[in-house]
């Protein structure tokens, strides 16, 4: 079951993914990326992180989403034009990344980390979930979580100095 | 299904993102494909802490979250404003600060 299920996962990943990079129209793309996220926290739920995938879900795929179907329909679905400022770059690039990829992939499973091809430790049913993670938050990582609530401010904020109206600018 | 298949599984999503910023120049569709880089870190992050049995990697996982939200906010408040401006949402044509 579980090996059905994470293949499920990572085609749906894999697919998303491809769907964003692939897609000429923008708004299909954030679409592709909805099903990529979706996918991702079947992935997050395999590997008992309960919140993670619960956050994936209910912050990236609900609210970041709308966030951006909203600019793509402000914005329009304009094609790009054909036209290359490095020639060949619609070639070059597919070999760059898989090159990055066989690169990546040699360096984690050339490493010494031998429990890379484990399952994993047993862990109890409270791995990972809200309570376990909340109380993590709230005790150990009280600093970095208050100051992600600061840097969430300050990007709203420049957000809205921005892409807010100015007083007097004629549009 | 052991550690490692998530791992390549993140090492290959992080490629497919990093072939789209090359690839393509609409501003939104690069804060998409970062989007994708950021999230295969993630995946990388969640194995990896499932790996040792230690939550801690769950919440860098969260904290990278947040970052990417506000990374988006930022990005999508700086294409309203291109767009308000009517300038071309290209990034080859935005290079007045190359020099």
């Amino acid at each position: 079951m579980i090996p059905v299920l994470f293949f499920l996962g990572a085609i749906g990943a894999l697919g998303g993914a491809i769907g964003v990079v692939a897609l000429r129209n923008p708004f299909y793309s954030v679409l592709a990326l909805i099903v990529h996220l979706f996918s991702l926290a079947v992935l997050f739920l395999l590997l008992t992180a309960a919140f993670v995938a619960a956050a994936q879900v209910v912050v990236y795929a609900g609210a970041v989403m709308v966030l951006y179907v909203f600019v793509a329909a402000y914005v329009g679905g304009g094609g790009e034009s054909a036209w290359e400022p490095i020639p060949g770059q619609r070639l070059l690039a597919p070999l760059l990344g898989a090159a990055l990829f066989v690169e990546l992939s040699i360096a984690v499973l050339s490493s010494s980390l031998l429990a890379l091809g484990h399952d994993g430790p047993h862990v109890g049913p409270g791995f990972g979930n809200p309570a376990a993670i909340g109380r993590l938050l709230l005790e150990r990582f009280l600093v970095p979580f208050e100051a992600s609530s600061i840097l969430l401010l300050v990007a709203a904020v420049g957000a809205i100095v921005l892409a807010g109206h100015r007083r007097g600018e004629a549009t | 299904m052991s550690i490692a298949w998530y791992v390549v599984l993140s090492a290959l999503l992080f490629a497919v993102g990093a072939v789209g910023i090359l690839i393509r120049r609409s501003p939104m569709v690069i804060l998409l494909c970062l989007e994708l880089m950021l999230n295969a870190g993630n995946l990388a992050l969640v194995a990896f802490s499932r790996m040792v049995g230690n939550q801690q990697g769950q919440i860098f996982a969260l904290v990278v979250m947040v970052v990417a939200a506000c990374e988006v906010v930022v990005g999508l408040g700086l294409i309203v404003a291109i767009f308000r401006r009517k300038l071309p949402l290209d990034v080859d044509d935005l290079r007045e600060l190359r020099g």
